[in-house]
């Protein structure tokens, strides 16, 4: 049976999560009008324990959820890697408080996304984009068309890592590692092959053409 | 490149199959029914409307289930899947919700409406599929080898499946036992329809015929088409 080589890449903007925590129940407009709540606030408090509440809040939030911590911790990885690298910079330019307050924001965006992603439906996700995309009819654009596309276009960045991480295995297992043409190139065909893939799934079930 | 010769058909049975060797232009036969491929000249018509110029009409009465699921599957669990074919039906979220569940549990998957689509078999993958596809309640179904990743038993109860829906359905198949169940049979051999008739005579001409011919490269061919009674 021919399917994915390993399960889809789960990261900051990974996968659903199945569940019927407090957050799971939250209706998707609420859920999205929080984060870009969280969004303002990280801009609009300034200093390090504004951050640091930020981000026990995105904790918190996460813990409600119900989220298995080494999962998040696993997604997390590169928001990690890029919080430290920015904490670094920020503690030789701006000093150690400045540093706290720029990896503390990040990640409690990032974890606050995360947690929104894995606890908010596709389905639900649409809705609200639809929603939200009705004023674009008026330029004759369909709402459900630019919603459907938008979903799919976050639905499609965990596969687009999974597709890369499936190519560099590939190139490892003709020792092509050091090669970067062993993993660009196919990954691009794979990826336009994978964007194609899903316009016609869409059009089997005759969806997206409204 | 030339995929599919002058094909003239008209298909009005409840079952069709089309059997024919790999690269043969099946497929595109197929994908020529719901305007997944235009024909370079000439038309295609499902009950009166052109695949050129109606396809998101054509593709709302003609469902297509891929070969690979992977393929077919968008979203990542199989509730969310099923309800995104059901927004079409402009039902609320609550009701969209308890219908794919409901479709879920036609189809014996009600106990993996929220399991990662990855984590399902590969035939629970195709049934997903084949769910997702019939939501939109189409008239027609065009299946491209449904069943040619699936195990014996998988495949088997697929083929129990498609055998058992109100809808017409055309089937490209590998599998001449299924092919032999069909009301008509087309043979597709190097972009022709060599064949055209009844199931038993179709999948014998393909095994006897099409099958005995020396492989592409090697020479010789299949002989003229043939129609059957």
């Amino acid at each position: 049976m021919s399917g994915p080589l390993r399960p889809t890449w789960s990261g900051p903007v990974g996968a659903y999560v199945p569940g019927r925590s407090p957050m799971h129940r939250l209706p998707a407009g609420a859920a999205l009008v929080g984060l870009l709540v969280t969004g303002l606030l990280t801009v609009v408090l300034r200093g390090p324990v504004g951050a640091l509440v930020l981000l026990a809040a995105a904790a918190i939030a996460h813990a409600v959820a119900g989220l298995a911590a080494r999962r998040t911790l696993h997604a997390l990885r590169p928001a990690l890697v890029v919080a430290a690298l920015a904490a670094g910079w920020a503690v030789l330019t701006r000093g150690p408080a400045h540093a706290v307050e720029v990896a503390a924001d990040l990640l409690a965006l990032v974890l606050a996304a995360l947690v929104v992603a894995s606890t908010t439906r596709t389905d639900a996700l649409v809705d609200v984009l639809v929603r939200l995309a009705r004023p674009l009819r008026h330029v004759g654009l369909a709402p459900a068309t630019v919603a459907l596309a938008v979903a799919l276009t976050l639905r499609t960045i965990p596969l687009l890592v999974t597709t890369t991480l499936e190519t560099r295995d590939a190139a490892r297992a003709r020792g092509l590692e050091r090669d970067p043409r062993a993993l660009v190139v196919p990954a691009a065909l794979r990826a336009v092959a994978s964007a194609r893939a899903t316009g016609e799934a869409l059009a089997a079930r005759g969806l997206g053409e409204d | 490149m030339r995929l599919l010769g002058p094909v003239s058909l008209v298909l009005t049975e409840r079952r069709v199959a089309v059997v024919g060797a790999n690269g043969s232009g099946k497929s595109t036969l197929a994908r020529l029914l719901n305007g997944l491929v235009l024909p370079s000249s000439g038309r295609v018509l499902v009950d009166g409307l052109d695949t050129a110029t109606d396809g998101p009409a054509v593709r709302r009465r003609v469902g297509f289930l891929l070969t690979d699921p992977g393929a077919q599957v968008v979203l990542p669990t199989p509730l969310e899947d099923v309800a995104l074919s059901l927004r079409r039906h402009r039902l609320t979220a609550a009701a969209r919700d308890a219908r794919a569940r409901e479709i879920l549990a036609r189809f014996g998957l009600a106990d993996r409406a929220d399991t990662p689509v990855h984590a399902l078999s590969g035939g629970q993958r195709q049934l997903l599929a084949l769910a997702g596809v019939l939501a939109v309640e189409p008239e027609l179904l065009v299946c491209d080898e449904p069943t040619t990743l699936l195990d014996l038993r998988w495949r088997r109860h697929v083929d129990g499946l498609l055998a058992s829906l109100p809808q017409r359905v055309v089937v490209v198949t590998h599998d001449l036992e299924a092919a032999s169940r069909a009301d008509r049979v087309l043979v597709v051999d190097e972009g022709r329809v060599v064949f055209d008739g009844a199931a038993a005579e179709g999948v014998a001409y393909y095994r006897d015929v099409v099958c005995a011919a020396p492989l592409p490269g090697e020479g010789g061919g299949v002989p003229g088409a043939r129609t059957g009674p």
